[in-house]
């Protein structure tokens, strides 16, 4: 009897610190798959980013670095030009890059550097206890949006990806999510595909993926799947966007 | 006939796999693992297909499929 | 060359790998010394998009095994603390310029020390410390890279270079040794990220989230910090022997205290100068040996471009045991060798 579908190598066999239902397991989990898959373990070097996934360098098994609040591409864009040869990548919340770290965010783009961005949307700061995120839909309560997110007051959800694909120097951006296993396959070939461009040398690859908060969008995990599939896909709709 | 193993130390009972195997064959577990959380469990009737949808969607890595 | 070029061509052949700056007045010399002479030199560098993103550059650079750098000036500086807070935290070797201006705010761009409290007590968030070298003059600056990259490197550890403004533009002849010499030098990392082939997974971080592991951490920067606070104090003594007054200043304001010693004993006035080339570890020992030196106890003056920063620390080194006078103007001002006389014969 074959294993078809074994625990990748890149990832350590130890429960994560993450929420039941949280979708950063599964993203974890993609990226181990495709360093092994790619066979670039040895040469890989992440940068995690503050925010849930702060101590994600637990769970690989391989080369990674810290970074503050938002300068995770600032940090990549070092390693990458001090070390050309290596793989590197920066795994970022909504919240990481698209609010604190927009300015390190577009000027990476901008740029071009040949770097790999995988990019968590769960439309909400999980690590702090669930407020407004820079992601958050209209409507959508939060710890500091009790009554929903308001445009008059709170601006409108921001969507990132669309402004970077407006740069010359970004080459790949595609929109994923995580609300069924069909979405997940997808979600990885997007990521093996930003990473497969950064061994080409085609530059700046970034993968926006929708992700469940089950704990502080105050649903079951179903629900949060659910969610994304009939309301959040509609705002930040999928698929290939440069 | 396929079949998948659960680490139900590392399970957190998130019930994703639950939703997504078309034969219906994992279950809440009402037995606790050390963690305070209630596994699922695979019931082996013969009928698993091998599609690993279960793995797939699972948060934790805690499921394997053999076929 | 000025001293902003000194400091930049002094990096480039003590192997400085990495630059990323911003500009800001008045270290633009420097910045624009490194856009050319770096790239030649098949060194990497970076315009970036800010102080911050330059500094969080300089730690990648750092934790991917290179000798990194950055420039600015004071406002410049405060943006970059929190990142210079994560490579004390990572335990990253770096080096800081910081041509100093005066503040608050944005200030003005005329020399000042007014970053000296900023420099030598951490800065930004959580207990750490920078070594913090001060310079002279042009050929000092030069000289001083070498010292600052092997100092961070020895101790895996910030080292902030603090001039000013003064001395960023002054123009002065510099002798520089070993022509050519601009080989990165090679220092084994052993920690640094470079793929993790036959060795197990390297991690550069400052996070320890579980119980009683960032004290343990803690406890070992501070075993660090006094290993250096032991072994690097530097500092240059001028006529202290038999000084009645001593003169403590720093940086360019040592240049100006120094002509006024010359002055002052010409006219029979037994003055001295101590220049603390560290500033921290604040050149304690100095302190120690200036007074068995005089037998009497010798009153100090300390002098500095801002309103009375340094002076701490020099009564913290006499402990009480000597009277401690401060002379200072900021903003701009800069105290005069007239000011410095009057002053010194207004104690004796």
């Amino acid at each position: 009897m074959d294993k078809i579908y074994a625990h990748p190598k890149s990832l350590r066999n130890i429960q994560t610190h993450y929420c039941p239902g949280c979708g950063h397991g599964i993203a974890h989990r993609i990226i181990a798959e495709i360093v092994d898959e790619l066979g670039i373990r040895e040469r890989v070097i992440a940068v995690a980013p503050v925010g849930c996934a702060v101590i994600a360098y637990d769970y690989w098994d391989f080369d990674c670095s810290e970074a503050a609040h938002g300068r995770a591409l600032a940090v990549a864009t070092a390693i990458k030009r001090v070390r050309p040869e290596n793989i590197v990548f920066t795994y970022q919340g909504d919240g990481d890059l698209a609010a604190i770290g927009t300015n390190e965010t577009i000027h990476a783009a901008n740029r071009g550097e040949n770097l790999t961005v995988v990019f968590i949307n769960n439309a909400v700061y999980g690590m702090t206890g669930g407020q407004m995120a820079p992601t958050t839909l209209l409507n959508q309560k939060t710890a500091t949006t009790v009554k929903g997110r308001e445009a008059g007051i709170h601006g409108y959800p921001l969507k990132i990806s669309e402004m970077l694909a407006l740069l010359p120097g970004v080459k790949y951006i595609e929109r994923v999510s995580l609300h069924s296993p069909q979405e997940i396959i997808k979600t990885k070939k997007a990521i093996k595909q930003a990473f497969s461009n950064q061994i080409e040398g085609i530059g700046f690859s970034l993968v926006e993926v929708l992700s469940p908060c089950p704990t502080y969008w105050g649903m079951q995990p179903k629900e949060a799947l659910d969610w994304i599939k009939e309301v959040m896909v509609k705002k930040f709709p999928l698929g290939r966007i440069k | 006939m396929p079949k998948v193993t659960i680490d139900r130390e590392k399970c957190k009972g998130c019930l994703l796999c639950v939703g997504v195997c078309p034969k219906k064959l994992i279950s809440r577990d009402k037995s606790l693992n050390s963690k305070g959380h209630n596994p699922v469990k695979f019931q082996d009737k013969g009928e698993c297909i091998g599609c690993a949808l279960c793995a797939i969607i699972c948060p934790d890595c805690c499921i394997e499929v053999y076929k | 060359m000025s001293g902003n070029e000194a400091i930049a061509e002094g990096a480039i052949r003590a192997g400085c790998c990495f630059y990323a700056g911003y500009p800001i007045t008045p270290q633009n010399e420097l910045i624009g010394y490194m856009s050319v002479h770096m790239p030649e030199n098949k060194r990497i560098f970076i315009q970036a998009e800010s102080e911050i993103a330059a500094i969080n550059m300089v730690f990648g650079a750092s934790a991917a095994g290179s000798r990194a750098m950055t420039s600015s000036s004071s406002p410049g500086i405060s943006l970059k603390q929190e990142g210079i807070s994560y490579i004390a935290g990572a335990q990253l070797p770096a080096v800081i310029v910081n041509i100093m201006r005066a503040g608050p705010g944005l200030g003005n761009i005329w020399p000042a020390q007014s970053d000296y409290f900023q420099a030598t007590r951490g800065g930004g968030n959580g207990e750490y410390r920078c070594i913090v070298l001060a310079p002279s003059s042009v050929q000092e600056s030069f000289d001083m890279m070498f010292s600052a990259f092997n100092l961070a490197d020895k101790y895996r550890n910030p080292v902030i270079v603090l001039g000013d403004g003064m001395l960023g533009q002054m123009m002065e002849p510099v002798w520089l040794p070993v022509a050519g010499c601009r080989l990165p030098v090679a220092v084994k990392k052993p920690w640094a990220l470079t793929g993790c082939k036959e060795r197990e997974q390297n991690i550069v971080k400052s996070f320890y989230m579980h119980e009683g592991d960032l004290e343990k951490f803690n406890l070992l920067l501070q075993k660090k910090y006094a290993q250096i606070m032991d072994s690097e104090q530097r500092y240059e003594e001028i006529d202290t022997k038999d000084a009645k007054i001593i003169l403590v200043a720093y940086g360019s304001m040592a240049r100006i205290a120094k002509s006024a010693v010359k002055s002052l004993r010409a006219k029979g006035i037994k003055t001295g100068l101590i220049r603390p080339i560290t500033l921290w570890p604040f050149p304690v020992k100095a302190f120690q040996q200036a007074n068995r030196q005089t037998g009497e106890q010798a009153n100090y003056l300390s002098i500095e471009m801002s309103y009375g920063q340094m002076v701490e620390d020099v009564r913290l080194a006499v402990c009480g045991k000597a009277r401690v006078e401060f002379l200072g103007r900021s903003g701009g001002g800069v105290p005069t060798e007239e000011e410095i006389i009057k002053k010194v014969n207004s104690i004796k």
